[in-house]
């Protein structure tokens, strides 16, 4: 599994009645909202969890709260070597090394401590080795206009302050990012790429390969932002070949208050700091401290060990289902959705019809409004997203303030969806449009 | 009556989509105005209400402009419906009472007399993710009168 490039193979997809079982292991799942069963089409939000993730984590609690890296007693020292295996773990299921894996805790915090680290570098700190982070007047990061908020304000905040500018591949009226401009838009200025690798809002797939070959070709960094790649699909970062990407792990199944960023190990290791304090310096005196390698120099202060045990613990049960089993499960829901919601009098999809995409799919009711539409599926148990979904600018681009989405997870039906079809038909009806 | 159809009152249905009051008028000479944009981020909903008061303390008019779902569209259009020849005691006296029937998570039996079509917004009490839409219009509304002058 390990070996793909986050495009899924033609693996055969979760079989209904593997979906069936996997869904028990989903306690939240069992339940009923608003006197029926819950239909939870609003994993990409935030994942529901099986049973084994928060045992996990009170399995730990139970039998080996300690704080990491310090303290020579028994607990300690099985607390250290949960949080490390936890480590090498999660690197392994998207192909890092384990010292290539800094724990933050979502990420956001991720992508602001790549921001921060660099801000840092532009001042001075890390030396020359830090040199090649040094952004300054004249110096160039290039993003999209359909990311998540997340991936945006951290490069708007480091252009304020290094005086670099920020420019964007902008997208079709349909959501398709324009390739066609990446020559265009990457040139000798350009020292960062930061892009998507699935729309969180379109869920489409993004042709990475365009744009780490842009960027290698005038020496820029390159972020990928997996939050909605790294839960569903099979990734690999070597393959991918990008040097950064962040993720959460409260979309893949784990724990809320843990994420990664993923880093090539010469970049981290040349880093400045981003948060300062205890575990992560060797030597300190009152004028200076020397800090460690990486990944400890970025693990300021006391971790999230109980998270981190919940992440590995999500990753080994997606790991043994098989990611590109996953990722072919959702694309046949995906396309169930696409197709099914495009079918619909009075309802607009949105997103490129011909694009790869993951089980997510925004759409308008016309005439009503995305939040009485949201309302409306909730009384039908039947749980969306509705808003700007943190991507205000991609949402302008397709001439509307706000959108429903649906997005699936492995623990999603075929019903699940028929359920979702079912309701949307008769929403403007209700509202009387 | 299910809890969406207390909701989605067809009094708010129908005022979602009358919109009494909108889109913005122009100002009259010799009275006073007021203006005020608000804006919910979590939905994106956002409204321009537009007031005028004469020399005595009493509203002539609003109107507005807006773009957002039912409840808040609705609120506007009754708001805009009521507001005329109220006075600014009368108004925030109707705001208050709105205000705890907002809060009050659905134990609360509305005086028609003083909420007249807005009344109907008892069933959105019981959705603590909707009272903003439904006050939206009337933050505006008293946002914008106490900015009103010549």
């Amino acid at each position: 599994m390990h070996t793909m490039t986050g495009q899924p193979e033609a693996l055969e997809a979760l079989t209904a009645g593997e979906v069936e079982r996997i869904k028990a292991d989903f306690e939240i799942l069992e339940h009923q909202v608003n006197g029926v069963d819950v239909v939870y089409l609003d994993s990409g939000a935030t994942s529901q969890k099986p049973r084994c993730v928060y045992e996990a984590e009170q399995h730990y609690y139970e039998n080996a709260n300690a704080a990491v890296h310090r303290g020579a007693h028994s607990l300690a020292v099985e607390a250290t070597e949960i949080y490390e295996q936890a480590r090498e773990t999660v690197a392994e299921f998207i192909g890092a090394r384990t010292n290539e894996l800094v724990w933050t805790a979502n990420a956001t915090e991720a992508l602001n401590l790549i921001s921060y680290s660099m801000s840092n570098a532009s001042l001075g700190r890390g030396g020359e080795a830090a040199a090649r982070f040094r952004l300054g007047p004249g110096d160039e990061i290039l993003t999209t206009e359909l990311e998540h908020h997340a991936n945006l304000i951290p490069w708007q905040e480091l252009a304020f302050r290094t005086g670099a500018t920020l420019r964007y591949v902008p997208i079709t009226e349909d959501g398709a990012l324009r390739y066609d401009l990446l020559d265009e838009l990457v040139t000798e200025r350009t020292k960062l790429v930061a892009f998507t690798h699935v729309s969180n809002v379109l869920g489409t797939i993004t042709d990475t390969q365009k744009f780490v070959d842009a960027a290698r070709k005038v020496g820029a960094l390159t972020v990928l932002d997996g939050c909605q790649s790294v839960p569903h699909l099979p990734v690999d970062v070597k393959a991918l070949d990008v040097d950064f990407m962040a993720f959460s792990g409260h979309k893949m199944l784990g724990p809320t208050g843990i994420g990664a960023l993923y880093g090539r190990e010469e970049l981290l290791n040349a880093m400045p700091p981003f948060l300062t304090g205890g575990s992560m310096i060797t030597v300190v005196d009152m004028e200076h401290a020397e800090y460690m390698p990486s990944p400890q120099r970025f693990e300021a202060g006391t971790q999230r060990i109980a998270q981190t045990h919940g992440l590995a613990t999500a990753v080994a049960y997606l790991d043994e289902i098989g990611m590109g089993r996953v990722a072919a499960w959702e694309e046949h829901l995906g396309a169930m959705l696409y197709e099914g919601i495009s079918k619909i009098d009075g309802v607009r999809v949105f997103g490129p019809a011909d694009a790869q995409r993951i089980g997510t799919v925004p759409f308008e009711v016309i005439g009503v409004h995305p939040h009485d539409v949201g309302q409306y599926l909730d009384s039908r148990g039947i749980a969306v997203r509705v808003g700007h979904h943190c991507a205000q600018p991609l949402h302008r681009a397709l001439g509307v303030n706000s959108t429903t989405r649906a997005s699936t997870y492995l623990y999603n039906t075929e019903a699940d969806i028929k359920a979702l079809l079912e309701a949307l038909g008769s929403v403007r009806e209700y509202f009387g449009v | 009556m299910n809890e969406l159809d207390q909701l989605y009152q067809q009094v708010i249905l129908d005022h979602s989509k009358r919109r009494i009051g909108s889109p913005l008028v122009e100002l009259t000479e010799g009275l006073l105005h007021g203006e005020s944009h608000q804006h919910n981020p979590i939905c994106g909903d956002q409204i321009r209400v537009r007031v005028e008061l004469d020399d005595q303390d009493h509203f002539t008019s609003m109107s507005w402009e807006g773009d957002g779902c039912s409840i808040s569209m609705a609120s506007a259009s009754v708001l805009a419906e009521m507001l005329p020849e109220l006075t600014k005691e009368e108004f925030l006296g109707k705001r208050d009472y709105f205000r705890e029937m907002m809060r009050s998570k659905g134990n609360f039996e509305p005086d028609e007399d003083v909420l007249e079509d807005a009344a109907a917004f008892v069933g959105v009490s019981k959705f603590p993710a909707r009272v903003k839409c439904a006050m939206l219009a009337w933050v505006a509304a008293e946002v914008a009168m106490h900015e009103a002058h010549k």
